[in-house]
């Protein structure tokens, strides 16, 4: 039956379709972002393929440009003239390009925009090389010849496999000059600097009479000794790193000298075939996870943060979780349901909306300044007036997001408590067992899976939270992981990196925020990917709960 | 009988005493148990009130009223020759008086004993006939001869720490050489006189006994090339300046040494640019007193803007040079304190905030702050007439002299001045300002600067984020919930009700990233399309239900009811490419290809491209799904009796939805608004991310603004401990957790009363 508009407006059939339409539009926003950082975000591992073309300038001469596409928009001709470029007369729509020239050490800017229209004779040469540098990013051109010692050994087609083992050849001393720099030399360091700590302890307990100062004097003799034995071989290594250089021309016939101590990967982008490509893809993606970043972190790895975001979440799990059931136990199996205990459970549930800045003013205040300082004056007087944990710190940090999650673990916990069939607790009191063993023994375990959702829950907002952070302990950079070799191995009072931290920092305070894009693209997704699969493993646990109870009850 | 071992051991077991051991070890776990779990869980409870009661703990000190007590008093040092300067170092424990005479006293504060006392030679050369004092904060002062000469001179004081006790040392210092400079060339008598100094210069004005006005500037050069002990050259100008002095009775130089306040007789006020002294050129000329009243002292500021005029009917006003629209100066009369009745005898600035004290005729003081518009503290000291008073520069201590030659020193403690509830949301006239503002400005480079605590333009900035989240937010979260709860085919919903509540937990940093550099700049460069995009894809929706019904039966029956939502996915994706490809079309047509320019043109609006709908779409994403989950939640717990009784009376399921659902659920749905608002409020990273961070004071949607939280991101790891920001911060803090705290109650305490009525349908 078919009904006239009229009919079918009164039905209110429209208003049906229209709450739909909004409850697909929440669908597409969802899975459209979700993609939207998947996509952009694993771009950043795919090799691009490298475009040389001739651009018409405004002069009409002609100039050469190599590069990667970046992107591709169409702009008006209005708003293309209040940027500054002049649009090609009589048209009022114009296509520009974004083209990554890299170079930065030679043009000054690793991007620039480029008008589709004045772009002649675009091509993928073949023999393009692309290397990753340590410092002024990439560089684009042809290879010429390898040098050793200055001296030219291999050109043409042997170049090739020159390149890759030389390659190898730097790569196998960057790792022993990590290792000696690092490893070894910071441990040096950090002995040096206990040292001097525990000298001034003494000095103000009146404990350093001369046999103290010369067992003091003794070691740092040898530590001094140790630490130049270090720098000798460090020296060994950087003379050997240097002894290689490769030749390259840029698109304009620059021929330039890059050292092999500064290239970190070379490929060509045309040549690669599916299998390299992926063979490239994966390569990158271990580097972003297991590498240290370069060039103001808007290159290399992210491994400092990732770790800082880890160790910080699991020393917040383990404060929060023992607390948070604690008191979600107390509050629904000990103490007395009245008024007071349902306004503490709504003041409870409420701290869950409290904003996250406000925790992280009052971990800076409390944590760090009152509490931070008092164990400085305690415990630490030698180091004043340097602040041991009187500082934003780990510590601090997770103590900050504990107290921020504990409303979750208790919520969750809490629930998974009230809905144990009470016939369960009841039997076991009835078979004589006391109050903690029937908690300890048949509540609790039930109640387990409960609790892990909450503690998941809670992993995933601390995880992500990153307005509390700033105030209470992420850097842009810290100089060393939180978790090292030198005693006592865990440094709760180092600052860290975060994830969420260093998409906030990189996107926007780095001074090359196009460059840093990709990168921080890449690091979204990787939080996201987290946070994903934590809430879907609770909430897969949550609904594998709620049938199980579901058949108890039943 | 006999009995086995095993028997024995059962038996044994059974005895009463290991039973009671055993017994009393597992009451001993229970208990220990028990107060394992109350002290956990009172300590969670009360870590969590804790933040509460800190903040309010930090904020308390702001609004403490400022508590004066008297210390001490002891005849005054020195003699009792009325002092001209009084002052003090850093810490008040070394006092300093000027006599009239020429003799200079340093005392200890605490107990009047006198330390030490200096006459410079050259003032016994010739009589003393005028004396003039620079800033506060600079100790400088001049004395004036009767051969027109003047000495410049100033207090120094070196502190040093022998065996970590703190030592000052007291001297006189000459800034303009130990020479008096020649002021009038011609040698007449100097009888008023206005010094100020600088770390180059330092300017010398009198008034002359034959009424001219006089200038002497003395500059110290330091060599171009200088290894410490080079020679500064010394060099002294002399100008006499065209102004009319006959009126004249008392002269100020401003810190800049490029303008003078002339008061004359009548009570007015001359302001002259002295900039070229031979030509000096009146800027502007006001009555500070009215007829009859008399201005009995005048003095700057700290900071040296504001100018403070004291009276004979009690009153202080503080004046300071506005610039109008012609780029002209004017003096403007920006507010005025009153003393009570009685004629205020002298103005004593602090030396570096915007705090003075005012000492009056019968023996009282007052304590005011300027940018506070307040009256801070007000004591009677004794009932003889005050003459001067100095507070310390660490604001800690005051000392007081009466006529009756005595010296009080009072102890203050008042850390808090500037905060009122008029400065921290009214409208303040500041410093240099045309008229009075909303501004929050915490710092500045330089120390002469005026902090604005405006809370205002913050809280308009916190209000605009979550009125456009909201308004993005609301329709979205609230349309989609109903779908989905009382329409949607329940194997789609179990996918689709966790993917939404997914979103709501991405970090917010990720959504403000996207939306500060991928969101920002679409929005700019096709800002036609996004507009078009709120009404054209509802209209498409619509455009498509309507040819849904008008398909043939066999076609729409394949789809059962419940899946619109799948099947509109398609449309609205169809409608937002057509969107995204006529918008630029539209741009080029309507808006001369360049839409926020013309909204800057024809509009008179900001364009800003990290802007107030940027923050909108992107707080929505943040905002959709804690409404979407709430609601629905409240919808689908409507006892299915109800809807099943509308439906079998024959209403339409929409007709059922509305009156019978809709109603039940109303509460639940308000609770779902009030917890997003909530959200919305202290949501901090996007904010931070996807506005410009400027504060601003109005609703226009195409500008950024500054939201508490994120202002409190931002400026709190700079802030000094304990210092006024730093509490100001923290009551932002404190009103965000009030708020949202609020709010949530309110949704909590309707939702709990919605629960148990369902539970009773």
């Amino acid at each position: 039956m078919n009904e006239n508009l009229q009919t079918w407006v009164r039905s209110g059939k429209p208003w049906i379709w229209l709450n739909a339409g909004m409850a697909s539009a929440a669908i597409i926003m969802v899975v459209g972002l979700l993609l939207y950082i998947a996509v952009r975000g694993l771009s950043h591992f795919w090799p691009d393929p490298v475009v040389r073309f001739e651009y018409a300038e405004a002069d009409g001469k002609l100039s050469k440009v190599l590069g990667e596409i970046v992107e591709t928009e169409t702009l008006s001709a209005a708003r293309l003239r209040a940027i500054g470029m002049t649009p090609p007369p009589g048209e009022t729509r114009v296509q520009r390009v974004l083209i990554k020239t890299a170079n930065r050490d030679l043009t000054g800017a690793d991007f620039q925009w480029f008008l589709r229209h004045n772009v002649r004779n675009e091509e993928h040469p073949e023999g393009v090389l692309e290397l990753e540098r340590e410092e002024w990013g990439n560089f684009i051109g042809f290879p010429l010849a390898l040098k050793e010692n200055g001296k030219v050994v291999e050109r043409g087609s042997a170049l090739k496999s020159g390149l890759a083992a030389r390659l190898q050849r730097r790569a196998a001393i960057k790792a022993e000059i990590r290792d000696i720099e690092k490893d070894r030399i910071g441990a040096v360091n950090h002995r040096l600097e206990q040292m001097r700590r525990q000298e001034r302890k003494a000095e103000a307990g009146g404990m350093l009479d001369a046999e103290a100062r010369a067992a003091f004097d003794e070691e740092r003799k040898s530590l001094d000794r140790q630490y130049a034995a270090l720098t000798g071989q460090l020296g060994k290594f950087y003379a050997d790193i240097r002894r290689d250089s490769l030749l390259m021309k840029t698109v304009d016939g620059t021929e330039v000298d890059i050292p092999f101590e500064k290239i970190v990967r070379a490929y060509e982008p045309n040549a690669m075939g599916p299998f390299d490509r992926l063979v490239f893809f994966f390569g990158k993606f271990r580097e972003f996870v297991a590498d240290d970043p370069r060039e103001a972190n808007t290159e290399g790895g992210i491994h400092p943060a990732i770790f800082g975001t880890v160790l910080m979440v699991i020393i917040m799990a383990v404060m929060v979780t023992p607390f948070g059931v604690m008191a979600a136990v107390y509050l629904s199996e000990y103490a007395k349901q009245g008024p007071l205990t349902r306004m503490i459970r709504i003041a409870v549930n409420n701290l869950a909306g409290v904003p996250s800045v406000v925790y992280g003013v009052f971990g800076l205040g409390f944590f760090v300044y009152f509490l931070g300082g008092s164990i400085d004056e305690l415990f630490y007087p030698e180091a004043l007036p340097a602040p041991t944990f009187g500082t934003p710190g780990l510590l601090w940090s997770s103590l900050t997001l504990a107290l921020l999650t504990v409303p979750v673990v208790i919520v969750a916990t809490e629930e998974s408590l009230s809905r144990i069939p009470k016939t369960i607790r009841e039997g076991s009191l009835a078979l004589g067992a006391t109050k903690a063993e029937t908690l300890w023994r048949t509540v609790l375990p039930m109640a387990t899976p409960g609790m892990m959702t909450g503690v998941i829950l809670a992993i995933a907002r601390a995880a992500g939270e990153v307005a509390p952070l700033m105030l209470v302990g992420v850097v842009k950079l810290a100089p060393s992981l939180p978790l090292d070799g030198n005693a006592p191995f865990l440094h709760l009072d180092r600052k860290f990196m975060h994830l969420g931290f260093h998409i906030y920092d990189v996107g926007f305070q780095s001074p090359n925020v196009e460059a840093a894009r990709p990168l921080v693209y890449a690091t979204a997704f990787l939080l996201v990917l987290v946070i994903v699969v934590l809430n879907l493993t609770a909430i897969r646990i949550r609904n594998r709960l709620r049938e199980k109870y579901n058949a108890a009850e039943s | 009988m006999t009995t086995t071992a095993d028997d024995a051991e059962v038996l044994a077991r059974l005895d009463a005493r290991v039973v009671s051991r055993r017994r009393l070890w597992r009451e001993i776990r229970d208990r220990g148990f028990r107060y394992t779990m109350w002290i956990g869980g009172i300590a969670v409870i009360a870590a969590i009130a804790l933040i509460f009661f800190y903040l309010l703990y930090v904020v308390f000190p702001l609004f403490r009223p400022a508590r004066v007590e008297a210390v001490t008093s002891y005849p005054l040092p020195g003699g009792s020759t009325p002092t001209v300067l009084l002052t003090t170092e850093e810490y008040g424990e070394i006092g300093v008086r000027m006599l009239a005479d020429g003799r200079v006293v340093f005392f200890d504060t605490a107990t009047g004993r006198v330390t030490g006392e200096e006459k410079p030679e050259v003032l016994d050369s010739s009589p003393i006939t005028a004396f003039g004092a620079g800033r506060q904060n600079q100790g400088l002062a001049a004395y004036g001869l009767a051969d027109g000469r003047a000495l410049v001179l100033k207090p120094s004081f070196t502190v040093s720490y022998p065996r970590d006790r703190r030592r000052i040392a007291a001297g006189l210092t000459y800034p303009a050489g130990e020479e008096a400079v020649v002021v009038d060339p011609d040698g007449r008598p100097l009888t008023i006189l206005a010094v100020q100094g600088g770390d180059s210069k330092t300017t010398i004005l009198a008034k002359t006994a034959d009424q001219r006005l006089v200038m002497a500037r003395v500059s110290r050069q330091a060599p171009t090339l200088d290894f410490g002990d080079g020679e500064r050259t010394v060099k002294t100008e002399n100008f006499t300046l065209p102004i009319e002095t006959a009126h004249v009775e008392r002269l100020l130089l401003d810190a800049s040494q490029s303008h003078l306040v002339a008061v004359n007789g009548d009570g007015s006020l001359d302001y002259y640019d002295i900039r070229k002294p031979g030509d000096a050129v009146l800027v502007d000329h006001a009555a500070a007193v009215p007829p009859g009243a008399h201005v009995t002292d005048i003095r700057w500021l700290a900071g040296g803007i504001s100018l403070l005029v004291a009276d004979t009917r009690g009153v202080v006003t503080q004046w300071f040079p506005v610039r109008d629209v012609n780029n002209e100066y004017t003096l403007a009369r920006v507010r005025e304190y009153r003393m009570g009745n009685r004629p205020v005898t002298a103005i004593v600035p602090e030396f570096y905030r915007k705090g003075i004290g005012a000492l009056d005729a019968s023996g009282g003081f007052g304590l005011y702050h300027t940018t506070a518009e307040r009256e801070i503290a007000r004591q009677e000291v004794t009932d003889k007439p005050l003459r001067a008073a100095v507070i310390s520069p660490r604001a800690d201590r005051m000392f007081i002299e009466d006529a009756g030659g005595t010296l009080h020193y009072w102890r203050l403690h008042n850390e808090h001045p500037e905060i009122s509830w008029h400065s921290l949301w009214g409208k303040v006239w500041y410093e240099s300002r045309r008229q009075p503002e909303y501004i929050w400005q915490s710092s500045a480079a330089n120390s002469d600067f005026e902090p604005k605590f405006s809370l205002t333009p913050l809280s308009v900035g916190t209000l605009k984020a979550a009125f456009y989240a909201m308004l993005f937010a609301v329709p979205l979260g609230i349309m989609s919930a109903i779908y989905t709860a009382y329409f949607m085919n329940s194997r789609m919903r179990e996918v689709v009700k966790p993917a939404i509540e997914l979103m709501g937990a991405l970090p917010t940093v990720i959504l403000g990233f996207l939306a500060g550099l991928w969101l920002a700049p679409l929005v700019e460069s096709d800002l036609v399309s996004v507009l078009l995009y709120f009404l054209l894809v509802p209209s498409a929706v619509l455009l498509a239900a309507w040819g849904w019904s008008r398909m043939p039966e066999g076609v729409r029956h394949r789809v059962p009811d419940g899946y619109e939502a799948l099947l509109l996915i398609p449309v609205i994706l169809l409608a937002s490419a057509v969107v995204m490809l006529t918008g630029p079309g539209i741009e080029d047509a309507i808006f001369g290809g360049d839409a926020p320019q013309w909204v800057t043109r024809h509009l008179g609006l900001r364009y800003d491209q990290r802007n107030s709908l940027v923050v909108g779409i992107a707080m929505g994403f943040a905002v959709v799904p804690i409404i979407f989950s709430i609601s629905e939640d409240a919808i689908i717990g409507v006892p299915k009796h109800l809807t099943i009784g509308s439906l079998a009376l024959g209403a339409t399921p929409w007709q059922t939805l509305t009156r019978v659902v809709l109603l039940t659920a109303s509460p639940g749905i308000f609770s779902a608004v009030m917890i997003g608002l909530g959200r919305a409020v202290g949501e901090t990273m996007i904010v931070l991310m996807a506005t410009g961070n400027t504060p601003v004071m109005d609703f226009n949607i195409f500008e950024g603004f500054r939201a508490l939280s994120a202002n409190t991101a931002v400026e709190m790891p700079e802030s000094e401990v304990d210092s006024t920001h730093y509490r100001i911060l923290f009551l932002a803090s404190l009103i965000l957790f009030l708020f949202t705290f609020l709010f949530n109650t309110i949704a909590e305490i309707v939702r709990h009363r919605l629960r148990a009525k369902y539970s009773h349908l």
